[in-house]
């Protein structure tokens, strides 16, 4: 950012700079050039000095040296002119007798970054090559990284890569990770370096003398390797077994990973190399650093995806500090729902028991939560829980309690009964209304006052602002009346009365309208329309969760991905969780639609539907990949209305993009979803000329990314189900 | 491999940038700075990404250490790096603060520029690097009102005699050259990290013990020194002694200069510090804690008449008698709605305060000898209090210092330095305990 009066104090400091006395005087020159480099850092342009500081790199104080060529790096493409100034300068510091200084000279010189460089660098890198200094070749070996980065078009020079594999061997351990990382770059083109049996043996032995850093590193290249044979295979991971209990980090997960890699196909070797590494792990999960901790968390997340178990112990660990950051608190909160058993089930409730009362209603709410999911094993005494903290008479506190509730009827039937009761204690302080009502809608014949609490709706309807949760009263007063006729008659036809002759929304009107013509029709037709499952029996069977190969996750464990991906599953983790209310008024939009449970896919996977795509990026990504599974689907496109199709899909977490409209022959429809982190991607299509069978049946069409086969199966066999039931009920 | 490191103050002033692949523009920085301010809360994802360019920081000191990279790392390595450049500066600086950076500005790009070539880490031991660095540390002023305010590791002990000054650790590494180059002195802190939870019934429910001996060396060269722990330490869960007084840790990992050949036998630590600070082992103990936790409080909350909550907290430090707790603050929160409170404390040192946008009251304690018992009574008033409003008083929280103590009973028999060594040398051998995270269920 530029600061007030910028040019004056750049003025100033070239008059300074260009003072004799000034550059007689070491101390005061050098304060100066120190000035610069601040401003700079500041973000003041102060490129126009650059002649007085070519001028001051020839000075021999080293520090002042240093700072000049940091000067020099930052503005050399600005001024390339004038930065060939000072490559004599360079060129002279590359043959100082100093290491030091020949090295600092080369770096810098190949830190410029401007075209026509490369002229001037090659020579000094390749004699720095050969340095006897290895300081100086470490320099030089990355500086051959630079200088191709500089012309990244040209051929490569095989004489640099020829040299840079011989370095390999060389003495100095950073000199030879060097080396990998600049022919890693270098050869980025043709696949990166080559880890052949004799270097990987090479660099396995030269493990010990490295530091960390370069330790993780060269592991990170070693997983390119495969060894010949089972024998090989395990005289390199007992070499490397030491390393899973580092006391760096970084160094721990780095080998882990290599042994999920390497052992693939030895789950006994993988399980082991789990528990080794569980110590560190855990370790990090307590360490001072809150990203560490954060990290640590991350990572035994995804390792308990396949060994559930691993943790168990230590569930103590992912109690929460009062004093640590929420977004690791949300973490450990996680982690604890998975880790609940018998054994722990108590402590576990107690201590989440104890956030839900946080002065964050963020994390009070995440933690009535985790007690809503470990309610789906251990019912009863999360219920006791739950209801206590009605007691509480919070906003914050009672509303998310009710959407738990709405949340656990559905996954877990059986807990229907005490829920109802508890809920009847809870009704004279709606704070959620929408879900409220929707349990009373759903279990209204349980509950003994859900009339009375409806009439209250009805009759301060007029002060009420927002039509979702008009839409959700018609809706449960008509569910209600099903079966509660004689004391809802009469509320009910107050109700729709007012919302077909005064209500201004359309939507809520029109809902009103179809409720009245349907009840026209008789109670029998309205049942047979209004009620739909109370419960999902298919979703009781995906909260014990089954356990994850480790190859689903070991290509993401320990890169940035993890962490940051993380987060976007969080993120939509949210946007769903908004969105339930909606969902669910379309549930009730469609409930003709009774789905056949998925007993005809033989594997579960459970599709979800994510953030909205745009059609822009839906059209960008379906360019770009390939078809991946083709089908017919066996049955014609259903005569239903389009709105019908769309809504039916969405209940089965099916997102439609786009389709065409009406009768046309060539009928087309796009429609996206996800599951278990891929997108998927389908085009159903009928009546083109082109594709065989497509006259009488759809055929569907699917693009994935990442691809896994398994998901688009059961992709398949839901699209098919929904679509014969769509038909068998339009027929 | 990283882009580009920069250093932000709090209020995103840039302190420190270095752009190392040229790949990314220095807009990046702003960027980030409105990223990370426009995070709701504490609720800071360590990862953040903008277009393709990744952005992975720490908080150390109160500042941002950002480092930025196109590619897919390893967030362990990067977080690690970040921390010991955190570390460096600290030792090389004296201190981690922002003036701290702000002065030795010229000092920390000239760690960087050895410490990272084309965003490669090429080395971050301080051995190596003392011989490329030149710049002289300014240290910022030794001493201020405004530092006793908040003691850190090493000022915890300025309230004890015999001891060194709390400053003398504070100082750069560096800076001995010439005037102060009698102090060679040499640092072994035994650190312990202590994180229990009571239940409501002083049952103990949890209690966990992250503890880490650390070395912060001045001398100027490196020779072996042997560092003697307890002879009956003992670990893993198997080897319980009956009821000796065996010391135990669960688990512990060590720096890997340490050489350990005579630690199985004689329980001694072979290690040549390099200048600067460095753990040298690290180790944890879960439940079974050896002694008593060192605080117990006896709380009683009662509703008073209409709209006012009676608390009457009894807190008795276990301590052995002559040590002392430091800085102890415990936390209470209080019912929503709390508007005002009147307290009676029992001695005019200790300070409460009621924070209602916390909803919660604070007590402050500054110095708590072991054995005593302090009480404490709140009366707080809280318009429209219902009796389930009770429920919201707890669980309370406590944070304090314990100067030499360990929890664990870990100590340091003895310190000795090669005979090579030359000059005459100071050791200090320091024993804290932190609270991570102490909490009592009411």
């Amino acid at each position: 950012m530029p600061y007030f009066g910028s040019e004056e104090t750049v003025k100033e400091l070239k008059r300074a700079l260009s003072n004799p006395n000034v550059q007689a005087d070491r101390l005061r020159y050098k304060n100066y050039i120190t000035k610069v480099i601040r401003y700079m850092t500041q973000g003041l342009d102060v490129s126009a000095l650059f002649m007085d500081m070519v001028k001051a790199s020839a000075k021999v104080d080293i520090v002042q040296k240093k700072l000049v060529y940091l000067y020099m790096c930052t503005y050399a493409s600005d001024k390339p002119d004038l930065a060939l100034l000072a490559i004599n300068t360079f060129r002279k510091d590359c043959a100082d007798p100093n290491p030091m200084v020949r090295g600092l000279a080369l770096r810098n010189m190949c830190n410029f970054r401007m075209p026509g460089m490369t002229e001037y660098i090659e020579q000094p890198i390749v004699a720095g090559l050969r340095d006897k200094a290895s300081y100086v070749r470490r320099v030089a070996v990355l500086g051959c990284a630079k200088m191709h980065s500089l012309q990244p078009n040209t051929e490569i020079d095989g004489i640099i890569v020829n040299e840079l594999y011989a370095l390999l061997r060389d003495p100095d351990p950073v000199v030879v990770v060097n080396c990998l990382r600049a022919l890693e770059e270098i050869l980025k083109d043709e696949g990166g370096v080559v880890i052949n049996k004799p270097i990987a043996h090479h660099l396995l032995n030269r493990m010990k003398d490295l530091d960390s850093w370069a330790q993780s590193e060269v592991l990170t290249f070693l997983l390119r390797y495969h060894p010949r044979s089972d024998d090989e295979l395990f005289d390199v991971l007992s070499l490397l077994h030491a390393f899973l209990q580092s006391a760096h980090a970084h160094v721990a997960v780095a080998t882990l990973r290599l042994f999920l890699h390497l052992a693939s196909a030895h789950p006994a070797v993988q399980a082991d190399a789990l528990l080794c590494t569980s110590a560190p792990l855990l370790a990090t999960c307590g360490a001072a650093s809150r990203e560490l901790r954060f990290t640590g968390l991350c990572h035994v997340q995804q390792v308990m995806r396949s060994q559930p178990g691993l943790f168990g112990t230590h569930y103590k660990c992912f109690f929460c500090g009062y004093s640590e950051p929420t977004y690791i608190k949300f973490r450990k909160m996680e982690i604890l729902v998975e880790l609940v058993n018998d054994e722990n089930v108590a402590l576990v409730l107690e201590e989440l028991r104890s956030y839900c009362t946080d002065v964050s209603p963020e994390l009070a709410q995440a933690a009535i939560a985790a007690i809503g999911r470990i309610a789906r094993t251990y019912s009863e005494k999360c219920l006791d829980i739950l209801t206590g903290l009605l007691a509480l008479k919070q906003d914050h506190i009672t509303s998310a309690v009710i959407q738990t509730f709405r949340d656990l009827v559905w996954f877990c039937p059986q807990s229907t009964a005490a829920v109802c009761q508890t809920v009847e204690a809870c009704v004279d302080s709606p704070q959620d209304s929408e879900t409220l009502l929707w349990l009373l809608g759903e279990h209204g014949e349980q509950i003994s006052s859900a009339p009375y609490v409806m009439e209250g709706y009805i009759d301060g309807l007029k002060t009420e602002l927002s039509s979702a949760v008009k839409m959700e009263l018609l809706t449960t007063a008509v569910k209600t009346f099903l079966c509660r006729p004689a004391e809802t008659q009469d509320m009910l036809g107050r109700l729709l009365h007012y919302c077909i002759e005064e209500e201004s929304d359309v939507c809520v009107r029109d809902r009103a309208l179809l409720y009245y013509r349907l009840l026209q029709r008789g109670v029998e037709e309205t049942r047979k329309v209004v009620t739909g499952p109370k419960s999902d029996p298919s979703m009781s069977v995906l909260t014990g969760r089954q356990e994850e190969p480790i190859s689903q996750w070991a290509s993401t464990f320990n890169t940035l991905g993890l962490l940051s991906g993380r987060d976007l599953c969080l993120q939509t983790a949210v946007i769903s969780a908004a969105d339930q209310p909606s969902n669910s008024t379309g549930k009730e939009l469609l409930p003709d639609v009774t789905l056949s449970s998925p007993n005809d896919t033989e594997e579960e996977i459970s599709l979800s539907l994510g953030p909205p795509l745009s059609h822009e990026t839906f059209e960008k990504m379906w360019l770009d990949l390939e078809i991946l599974h083709r089908q017919t689907l066996g049955s014609p496109r259903p005569r239903t209305a389009p709105d019908t199709l769309q809504a039916a899909l969405q209940l089965v977490k099916i997102q439609t993009l786009a389709f065409t409209p009406g009768d046309t022959v060539l009928w087309k429809a796009y429609i996206y979803t996800r599951s278990t982190g891929t997108l998927i991607l389908a085009e159903l299509l009928q009546g083109d000329p082109q594709a065989p069978g497509s006259d009488e049946s759809l055929v569907v069409s699917v693009k994935q990314q990442p691809v896994n086969q398994h998901a688009i199966r059961g992709f398949a066999s839901i699209l098919k189900s929904v679509l014969q039931t769509l038909n068998v009920d339009s027929s | 491999m990283i882009s580009q490191i920069f250093i932000l103050s709090s209020k995103g002033d840039h302190l420190i940038y270095k752009d190392f692949r040229g790949e990314a523009s220095k807009d990046s920085i702003n960027v980030f700075y409105e990223m990370v301010t426009a995070l709701s809360g504490d609720q800071t994802p360590v990862v953040m990404s903008h277009k393709d360019l990744h952005f992975i920081h720490v908080r150390q000191g109160g500042l941002y250490w950002v480092a930025s990279t196109k590619t897919n790392p390893s967030p362990f390595t990067i977080i690690e790096f970040l921390n010991r450049l955190a570390a460096l500066t600290k030792d090389y600086c004296g201190s981690l603060s922002e003036k701290s950076v702000r002065m030795n500005f010229a000092l920390i790009y000239e760690l960087l520029d050895e410490m990272v070539d084309f965003g490669y880490i090429q080395t971050t031991s301080t051995d190596i690097l003392k011989n490329f660095i030149q710049t002289e540390a300014v240290s910022s002023k030794p001493f201020s009102l405004f530092d006793l305010s908040n003691v850190g590791l090493f000022g915890a002990e300025t309230q004890q005699s015999k001891v060194a000054p709390s400053v003398a650790a504070s100082r750069p590494i560096m800076s001995s050259r010439g005037e102060q180059s009698g102090k060679n002195e040499i640092f072994v802190d035994v650190i312990e990290r202590l994180s229990v939870v009571i239940g409501s019934k002083g049952v103990l429910m949890k209690s966990d013990i992250q503890g880490e001996i650390r070395i912060k060396c001045f001398l100027p060269t490196s020779s072996e020194m042997r560092i003697g722990l307890n002879e009956e330490l003992s670990i893993g869960k198997s080897q319980q002694k009956g009821y000796s007084s065996a010391v135990r840790v669960d688990e512990c990992r060590f720096h890997q200069a340490v050489k350990l050949d005579e630690f199985d036998t004689f329980r001694i630590l072979k290690v040549c510090p390099s200048q600067g600070e460095q753990t040298v082992m690290q180790y944890q103990l879960c439940d079974e804690l050896p002694c008593a936790p060192p605080f117990q409080l006896f709380p009683s909350v009662q509703k008073d008449y209409v709209n006012r909550v009676l608390i009457f907290l009894k807190l008795r430090c276990d301590l052995p008698p002559k040590s002392t707790a430091l800085n102890v603050s415990i936390t209470v929160p209080v019912p929503k709605g709390s508007v005002s409170m009147s307290q009676e404390l029992s001695s005019p040192d200790q300070t409460a305060e009621l924070q209602p946008k916390n909803k919660a009251l604070l007590w402050e304690i500054p110095r708590f000898p072991g054995g005593a018992q302090l009480s404490a009574l709140f009366k707080v008033d809280v318009p429209g209090l219902s009796s389930a409003s009770l429920l919201e008083v707890g669980p309370v929280s406590m944070s304090f210092e314990l100067a030499k103590q360990t929890c664990s009973g870990l100590q340091i028999r003895f310190l000795r330095l090669a005979p090579t060594q030359t000059g005459l040398s100071q050791r200090w051998v320091r024993y804290v305990t932190h609270s991570d995270s102490y909490t009592i269920r009411i």
